[in-house]
C-alpha cells in the first residue's frame, strides 16, 4: 500500500538542467534542427514518403499477381525488384525508423519529462544519415539495372550473381551502402534515445512510472543497438564479395556454365547473421507499437492498464527471448536438423509473455468506461490482427509443421498480419491520439473512420484468406502462379479479390494522407488535453510545446501513468504531474 | 456499437471459411501425414483463442461502452488471474510443441532402409542422380561441374561410374519404399518442394542437405522450387513419377550410367572467356528462354 511519494523523497534527474541550442534562423529551427519534435517530424515525414513509394510497389505486385499475363511491362526481373523494394523499406526505412526515429524523438523527452534529447546534436545527424541512406536506396531504382531484385532478406549467393536483377549491377551495391548509412544513422539516435531515458528522466519519473509507451520504444531501441551491428557486419562481407571478389558468403559455384572464382564461404552464414538481427527487428517493430497501444487503450477505456508491472517484465523478456529465436526463420534452410529442437523451444516460449500481453489489453477493455473513438477502435483493430498473426506464428514457429508452410504464401500472410498490418494499425492510432498535440488541432472524425474502417475491414480481408492459399502449397515469391498445379481456378479469383482489395486500402491510404495535410489548418482546436490524458506530454505549457518542452520549470512526477477513474477522484484521470492522495493508491510499487 | 458487429462477424466468417472455403491443402501422397495431423491440432488451438480473446473484447465493448456518467473499475493487477492465465497458456503451448518436436524427430532420423537418390538444382531446372548397382553414389564437387559433366561427379571416384544420371528430366521414384534425398546446388540456393509430399529443404552450394519421406501413392507430382533464385524461380519446375515396381524398374533400365554419358567426350570443353555483364545478360535471357519453353 503505496501512497504518493512526496516529491522531495524520489531521486532528482543525476543531470542538471540542460543548455539548449537556440536557434537562430529559420535554416537552424526547421531544417537543421536539434529540437527532437522537429527531428520527428523530420523522420515521419520521410518515412511516409518512402512508405508511398513501398505502398506503390504493392500495388504493382497485386497487378501481376491478381491479373497475371495483362501487364506486360511487370516481367519477373521487375516484379522481383519490386518485392524486395516494398519489403526491404516497409521493415527498415519505413516501420523501424517511424517508431524510433518518429515517435520516439518526439515521445520519450516529453513523456520522461525533459527538455530534450541528451545529445541533440547527434540526434540531428542522426536524421540526415536517414536522409541521405533514403536517397541512396532511392537513386537505385534510377541506376543501369535497376533496384536488387534479391528478395528483402538479399540471401547470397543469388543477391550478388547475374540471374538476380541488379546482382551484377548497381542494384545490391546501393542496397548494401544503404543499409550501412541508416545503421550509422540509427546508431546515433539510438543511443540518443537509451540515455535520456535513462539520464534525463524528471524528478519523480522512477523506471516504474514511465508510461509503457516509453517501455517499448525503449527496449526496442536497445534491441536495435545490440542486433544491427549483426546485419551491418553482413552487409560489409557482402560488399566485399561482390566488390572485390572475396568469398565470405561464396563457395564454388557455377554461374550459367561458367566456374566463378569464389571457393569456400558460407550462404547459411549470411542467413545466421541476417536473421540473428532479422528476428528481433520483428520485435523492434513489435515493441513499440505493444507499448503505445497499451497506453491508448487505458486512456480511451479510462482505466489503468491491467497488470502494469507484468506488462513491463513481459516487454523486457520479449525483447531478451527475442535474441535467441532467430534460426526459427531457417528450419528448411539445411542447418543442422537438431537446431530445430532448440528454435523451436524458445519460439513457442516466447508465445507466453506475448499472450499475456493481450491478456492484459483485454482485462483493460473488462469493467472500463470505454470511448470508442478512432484511436480506441485502431487499437482494437490491432489486437484482431495481431492475434491473428501471432496465432499463425504458432504454425511457423513449430518446426515440423513450418516444414510444409515455409516458403508458401502462408508465410506472407502471417508476416504481413503480424508485422505489417498490426503496427500499422498501432501507428494510426497514434497518430490519431498525438496530432492534436503535434499541432493543436484534431484529425477530421467523419475522415477518420472512413479511414480506419476501410483499412481494418480490407487489411483483415487481404491476409486472412491469403494463408489458405499457402497451405495449398503455392510457394510464396512465384511472380506468375499460373503453372503451378496446385493453385487452383477459383484460387486465381481469390488472388484478383485479394488485389482488388488491396488498391481499395491503399487509396484509404490517400484519404488518410489527406486528412493529414486538410487538419492542420481546418481541424477542429484541440487545447491542450483533448482525451484527457495522464501522460506528461499532455501537461505542457504550449500545444504545439515549444522548444524545451516544458516552459520555466520541468514538472515533478508524483504518480504512474494510470490513474485513471480513481476512486474519489473528481476527474477521472490524474495528470502524473498532481500532487496529493486521492483516495488509497494502489500504484504499483 | 457497429464494432461489436463487426468483431463477432470477423469471428463467424473466419471460422465459416475455415470449414466451407474450398482452399485447402492438396491430398497427401506420403507418409508425413503426421505433419498434417499436427497442424490440425495447431488449428484448433489457435482457433479457439483466437475466437475467445476477439469475442471477450466485443462482450467488452457491448457491455463497458461509454455511457452517460459511467465510470471505469480501478483495479491495477490481480495475481491470482495472471498466474493462472500464464499457467493455461503455458499448457496451450506445450500441447503444440510436444507432438510438433515428437514428429521433427522422426523427420530429421531417416530410416535405415531408405534408398537415396540425389536431387541437383541449378538456374532453373533439377537433375537427378541415383547410386548404380553398388549401391553407392559417387562423390561430386561443384568445381568439376563442365558442359560434359552437369553434374560434377568426381570422375576419379570408382564408385561414380555406375551412378545413373538424370539430367533436366522427370524423376521416377517407387511408391512405398522409403526415400532420402540428398539435395545439392551448384549455383544458389533452390529448395526441393513437392506440395503433395509435405517436405522441402533447401539446397546450398557446397553443402550436401537431406529430407526423408515415403511415398504412398502413384502418380505424378509437380516439384516447385521454393527458395528465390533468381528471375527464373517461378518457372523452375521438375516431375516426379510415383510408380509401381515394375513401372520404376523399367524406366530405371532406360536411364544412362555417368560413364555412358561421358565416354563420347573425356576432354573438358573449351572454356569461354569470361564474360562482362552483357554476355552474362544474354545468357540469362537464354537460360529463361530454354525453361519457359519446356
Amino acid at each position: 500500500m503505496v501512497d504518493v511519494t512526496p516529491a522531495d523523497a524520489v531521486p532528482p534527474a543525476e543531470v542538471a538542467e540542460m543548455e539548449l541550442y537556440h536557434p537562430h534562423s529559420w535554416w537552424t529551427k526547421y531544417v537543421f534542427s536539434q529540437d527532437a519534435k522537429v527531428i520527428a517530424i523530420q523522420y515521419s515525414g520521410t518515412a511516409t514518403a518512402i512508405g508511398l513509394v513501398a505502398l506503390v510497389l504493392s500495388w504493382l505486385m497485386r497487378l501481376q499477381l491478381g491479373f497475371p499475363g495483362t501487364f506486360d511491362f511487370i516481367t519477373p526481373e521487375a516484379y522481383y525488384q519490386f518485392i524486395t523494394m516494398h519489403g526491404m523499406i516497409m521493415v527498415i526505412y519505413l516501420l523501424t525508423a517511424l517508431f524510433l526515429g518518429g515517435f520516439g524523438n518526439y515521445l520519450i523527452p516529453l513523456m520522461v519529462g525533459a527538455r530534450d534529447m541528451v545529445f541533440p546534436y547527434v540526434n540531428m545527424l542522426s536524421y540526415w544519415i536517414y536522409l541521405l541512406a533514403v536517397l541512396v536506396l532511392v537513386s537505385s531504382f534510377f541506376a543501369p539495372g535497376g533496384p536488387t531484385g534479391a528478395g528483402w532478406t538479399l540471401y547470397p549467393p543469388q543477391a550478388i550473381m547475374t540471374g538476380t536483377p541488379g546482382g551484377q549491377e548497381w542494384g545490391i551495391i546501393l542496397m548494401l551502402v544503404s543499409l550501412i548509412l541508416f545503421i550509422i544513422g540509427f546508431t546515433m539516435g539510438g543511443l540518443n534515445y537509451v540515455v535520456t531515458v535513462l539520464q534525463a528522466r524528471t524528478r519523480g519519473m522512477t523506471m516504474m512510472r514511465l508510461p509503457l509507451t516509453v517501455w517499448g520504444i525503449f527496449t526496442a531501441t536497445v534491441m536495435a543497438l545490440l542486433a544491427f551491428p549483426a546485419l551491418f557486419v553482413a552487409c560489409v562481407m557482402m560488399l566485399l564479395d561482390r566488390a572485390l571478389g572475396t568469398s565470405f558468403f561464396m563457395p564454388a559455384v557455377v554461374e550459367m556454365g561458367e566456374q566463378l572464382q569464389h571457393n569456400g564461404g558460407s550462404p547459411i552464414l549470411f542467413q545466421h547473421l541476417f536473421w540473428f538481427f532479422g528476428h528481433p527487428e520483428v520485435y523492434i517493430v513489435a515493441l513499440p507499437a505493444f507499448g503505445i497501444v497499451s497506453d491508448l487503450i487505458s486512456t480511451h477505456a479510462r482505466k489503468n492498464i491491467f497488470g502494469y508491472r507484468m506488462m513491463v517484465w513481459a516487454i523486457v523478456g520479449i525483447g531478451a527471448l527475442s535474441f535467441v529465436v532467430w534460426a526459427h526463420h531457417m528450419y528448411v534452410s539445411g542447418m543442422h536438423p537438431y537446431f530445430g529442437f532448440f528454435f523451436a523451444t524458445t519460439t513457442l516460449i516466447i508465445a507466453i509473455p506475448t499472450a499475456i500481453k493481450v491478456y492484459n489489453w483485454v482485462l483493460t477493455l473488462w469493467r472500463g468506461d470505454i470511448h470508442l473513438t478512432i484511436p480506441m477502435l485502431f487499437a482494437m483493430a490491432f489486437i484482431v490482427t495481431f492475434v491473428n498473426g501471432g496465432l499463425t506464428g504458432l504454425f511457423l514457429g513449430n518446426v515440423v509443421v513450418d516444414v510444409p508452410l515455409s516458403d508458401t504464401m502462408f508465410v506472407v500472410a502471417h508476416f504481413h498480419m503480424v508485422m505489417g498490418v498490426a503496427p500499422i494499425l498501432v501507428i494510426f492510432g497514434a497518430i490519431y491520439h498525438w496530432y492534436p498535440k503535434v499541432t493543436g488541432r484534431m484529425l477530421n472524425e467523419t475522415l477518420g473512420r472512413f479511414h480506419f474502417w476501410v483499412t481494418f475491414l480490407g487489411a483483415y480481408l487481404i491476409f486472412f484468406p491469403m494463408h489458405y492459399i499457402g497451405l495449398m502449397g503455392v510457394p510464396r515469391r512465384y511472380a506468375e502462379m499460373t503453372d503451378v498445379t496446385v493453385m487452383t481456378e477459383s484460387a486465381h479469383h481469390l488472388n484478383s479479390f485479394i488485389s482488388i482489395m488491396a488498391f481499395i486500402v491503399g487509396f484509404a491510404q490517400i484519404v488518410f494522407l489527406f486528412n493529414l495535410i486538410w487538419s492542420i489548418r481546418h481541424g477542429r482546436e484541440a487545447g491542450g488535453n483533448p482525451w484527457r490524458a495522464t501522460t506528461l506530454e499532455w501537461q505542457t505549457p504550449q500545444t504545439p510545446p515549444a522548444h524545451g518542452n516544458f516552459g520555466k520549470e520541468l514538472p515533478i512526477v508524483y504518480r504512474w501513468a494510470y490513474d485513471y477513474s480513481v476512486p474519489g477522484a473528481k476527474e477521472d484521470f490524474i495528470p502524473q504531474n498532481m500532487p496529493g492522495t486521492f483516495g488509497p493508491s494502489r500504484e504499483p510499487a | 456499437m457497429p464494432i461489436v458487429v463487426v468483431l463477432v462477424l470477423i469471428v463467424l466468417g473466419s471460422v465459416l471459411f475455415h470449414f466451407l472455403s474450398p482452399w485447402w491443402w492438396t491430398p497427401i501422397a506420403s507418409n508425413w501425414d503426421y505433419i498434417d495431423n499436427t497442424i490440425i491440432i495447431t488449428f484448433w488451438i489457435t482457433g479457439v483463442v483466437f475466437a475467445a480473446v476477439v469475442l471477450f473484447m466485443a462482450y467488452c465493448v457491448f457491455r463497458f461502452r461509454h455511457r452517460e456518467g459511467s465510470r471505469a473499475a480501478y483495479e491495477p493487477e490481480n495475481r491470482r488471474l495472471e498466474w493462472w492465465l500464464t499457467i493455461v497458456t503455458g499448457v496451450g503451448v506445450t500441447a503444440m510443441l510436444v507432438p510438433g518436436l515428437f514428429v521433427w524427430s522422426r523427420f530429421v532420423n531417416v530410416p535405415s532402409d531408405a534408398t537415396v537418390v540425389e536431387v541437383v538444382g541449378q538456374q532453373w531446372q533439377w537433375s537427378f542422380r541415383l547410386p548404380g548397382k553398388d549401391g553407392k553414389l559417387g562423390t561430386s564437387d561443384t568445381r568439376d561441374v563442365t558442359a560434359e559433366n552437369p553434374l560434377g561427379v568426381i570422375a576419379k571416384d570408382p564408385n561414380g561410374q555406375d551412378d545413373v544420371v538424370v539430367e533436366a528430366a522427370d524423376l521416377h521414384l517407387p511408391v512405398g519404399k522409403p526415400v532420402k534425398m540428398l539435395l545439392r546446388s551448384i549455383d544458389v540456393l533452390h529448395d526441393f518442394y513437392v506440395p503433395e509430399f509435405r517436405a522441402k529443404m533447401d539446397m546450398i552450394p557446397g553443402s550436401v542437405t537431406y529430407f526423408w519421406f515415403t511415398p504412398t501413392k502413384t502418380g505424378t507430382f509437380q516439384v516447385l522450387c521454393a527458395e528465390l533464385c533468381g528471375q527464373g524461380h517461378p518457372m523452375m519446375h521438375g516431375i516426379v513419377m510415383v510408380d509401381t515396381q515394375e513401372d520404376y524398374v523399367a524406366w530405371l533400365d532406360q536411364q544412362q550410367t555417368f560413364a555412358q554419358l561421358s565416354a563420347p567426350q573425356q576432354t573438358g570443353s573449351a572454356e569461354q572467356a569470361p564474360g562482362n555483364a552483357t554476355v552474362s545478360a544474354l545468357k540469362v535471357a537464354a537460360k529463361l528462354e530454354t525453361v519457359g519453353s519446356r
